[in-house]
């Protein structure tokens, strides 16, 4: 077990380097400079001077292995166009925002997810059955996006029940939560329905029911322990998605989150910013990637991890 | 036994009943397999309504621009914000443009890139997932490793790269979303070649002497094909979520094309005073990848009944 979690993370830290690579040279490779939105009557010699504050003007192989040996010491640098910040500071102060939203948008969508499906799979009236999988299937059809604007008019505008902006309160949580958990929530819904369907028809849940143990029992210790593989493994990167960010979601309710920051960052060329933030996003992928094998294995000892 | 020979004689036969000539006779035509698997789609009727309602937008696509008396980008100072008319059926925008003409508009361009990006990676799917699987071990294990390090990019990072080095064109788009989505199309058919190349017919059409490329084509990839369809009906619907989610954001397409995504952001502002111009576009995306999701249950449920 540890020899397997060394193994991976040592794979992880490969991807993480070729990963880094690429977004580098890619990110230079891109037309216009970061530099762009300030330069009303930038001076050439003034331009050549931020060029060589930041190390922009040495040849990009050169900047890359710089920045590899300061990425390995920690100092991922200063952002460029947010005068005097470190990439690592504004990581630091904007990530939690997103990270909180998200782990209320992956809990809403886990303990919702898991009730709908365990009810659509076992409840014997089909009227019931019908109307959850025609949510799954509506919740996986309708865009993100779209939802938190339908929601953001319906209840923010028309009914003016919730704020529609930025993450004060409780209540500024709801809509913005919703709409991250829309799609997660019919995926999993499906996903726990169509397992937990399966593993009911086995002999072991008839063996467990005719040792008299109570219906509950046999559904969650027996049913559902046995049909959360599916579910296990789709949650790993939907966590990563989630705290990394969804960028509409964070632009249509002004949450100052990382998820709008990577894209700020893109257009405005600020390389630093980008590197720092996709190594974050890249990381964070892995390191789920990792975890959700894990517990897949530890559910499920049939799986072997060291394949 | 020559003494035991029996000879048949006139008297020992008899004619066969006019009643029972006909024992072997199949009441029921038969059918091809194309013919089959329709006989069984038909019978879902979500399905069947998806269907409709894709021709239906296909033909509006390509025949709504061209028999309208309007142009796309033709304003009408006079009828700005209109409601719902004869003349303008889904009324006018903020500058008098026909809705109804900019979303069919809007159509074309997702249609387009829904079905082209899936046709891309259905020919990249079963060339490198095909070769993975086919070949397996050492090479598998590269080209895996290579999958999973594309798949850690954070997928906005390549399409807003690609969009920004080769301008935002409908063709940039399209190669910025293969880019990501080629990943789950290869590992479906991985798997599935993975899985079939054990069986005892591909173990046959070795003994036979057929080509390795033969074998993967003519044997394993058709015999694959109702999962890829599958996963190709899936492909068309998130390529257009992509786009319009994209274009929503601002860092799709240029804003001269009035792609969903575009619509439904002009919308936005307009969400407190006209909100009824939103429901075309948001309509129009919800809809359509609502009925591609029909659709591709649909397909796999009557595919699927033939193994």
């Amino acid at each position: 077990m540890f020899k397997y979690i060394v193994k991976r993370l040592l794979i992880g830290c490969l991807t993480l380097f070729i990963l880094a690579t690429i977004t580098f040279f890619g990110t230079k490779a891109m037309p216009g400079n970061p530099f762009a939105q300030d330069n009303r009557g930038l001076s050439p010699e003034a331009y050549a001077a931020l060029e060589k504050k930041y190390g922009l003007d040495k040849p990009v192989s050169e900047q890359y292995v710089i920045y590899l040996k300061n990425a390995l010491h920690g100092d991922f640098g200063e952002s460029i166009t947010k005068k005097g910040q470190m990439v690592a500071d504004i990581i630091v102060k904007r990530a939690p925002v997103t990270a909180k939203l998200g782990t209320v948008a992956f809990v809403v969508a886990v303990s919702v997810g898991l009730t709908l499906g365990v009810v659509s799979a076992l409840t014997k009236k089909r009227w019931v059955n019908n109307a959850i999988t025609t949510f799954a299937t509506l919740g996986v059809s309708i865009p993100g996006f779209l939802f938190a604007m339908i929601i953001m008019y319906i209840f923010g505008v028309k009914l003016k029940l919730l704020p529609v902006m930025e993450l004060l309160t409780w209540k500024h949580y709801i809509m913005p939560a919703l709409a991250l958990s829309l799609s997660p929530i019919s995926m999993i819904t499906r996903l726990t329905r169509s397992s937990l369907k399966d593993v009911m028809n086995k002999d072991y849940i008839t063996l467990a029911r005719s040792k008299g143990t109570k219906e509950l029992m046999v559904i969650i210790k027996h049913g559902l322990k046995n049909a959360m593989l599916p579910v296990v493994t789709y949650c790993g990167p939907m966590f990563a998605g989630l705290v990394t960010g969804s960028v509409v979601i964070e632009k249509l309710f002004t949450i100052p989150g990382i998820g709008a920051e990577f894209t700020n960052s893109i257009i405005n060329r600020d390389y630093t910013l980008v590197m720092g933030l996709t190594l974050l996003f890249g990381a964070i992928v892995i390191v789920m990637n990792i975890v959700s094998d894990i517990a897949a294995a530890l559910i499920d000892p049939r799986i072997k991890l060291e394949k | 036994m020559s003494e035991n020979k029996i000879v048949l004689t006139d008297d020992m036969l008899e004619l066969l009943d006019d009643s029972e000539k006909n024992s072997e006779f199949i009441a029921i035509q038969s059918k091809t397999f194309l013919r089959d698997t329709w006989d069984r789609f038909k019978r879902n009727k979500l399905a069947l309504f998806g269907l409709i309602f894709l021709i239906i937008m296909v033909l509006g696509a390509i025949f709504v621009p061209m028999i309208s008396p309007f142009g796309y980008e033709e304003q009408n100072m006079m009828l700005r914000n209109a409601l719902p008319s004869l003349q303008h059926p889904f009324g006018t925008d903020k500058l008098g443009r026909d809705i109804l003409v900019r979303v069919m508009y809007g159509a074309r361009i997702s249609l387009a890139i829904g079905f082209s990006t899936a046709a891309i990676n259905l020919f990249i799917g079963i060339v490198y997932g095909g070769v993975a699987g086919y070949v397996g071990g050492k090479l598998d294990m590269v080209m895996m490793r290579i999958i999973d390090i594309i798949y850690a990019v954070p997928s906005l990072l390549y399409v807003v790269l690609i969009l920004m080095v080769f301008g935002n064109s409908v063709k940039s788009m399209m190669i910025a979303i293969c880019l990501t989505s080629w990943i789950q199309m290869a590992r479906q058919v991985r798997t599935q070649v993975m899985a079939l190349k054990e069986m005892e017919f591909a173990l046959a059409a070795k003994v036979l002497g057929a080509s390795n490329m033969r074998i993967l084509m003519k044997h394993l990839i058709i015999n694959a094909l109702g999962p890829i369809i599958v996963c190709l009906t899936m492909m068309v619907p998130s390529a257009i979520f992509t786009e319009s989610f994209l274009s929503f954001v601002g860092i799709g397409l240029d804003p001269t094309i009035p792609s969903w995504g575009k619509l439904a952001n002009d919308c936005r502002p307009l969400l407190f005073t006209d909100p009824i111009q939103i429901i075309w576009p948001i309509g129009a995306i919800c809809l359509t990848i609502l009925s591609l999701n029909f659709l591709g249950d649909g397909l796999g449920e009557a595919l699927e009944a033939k193994r």
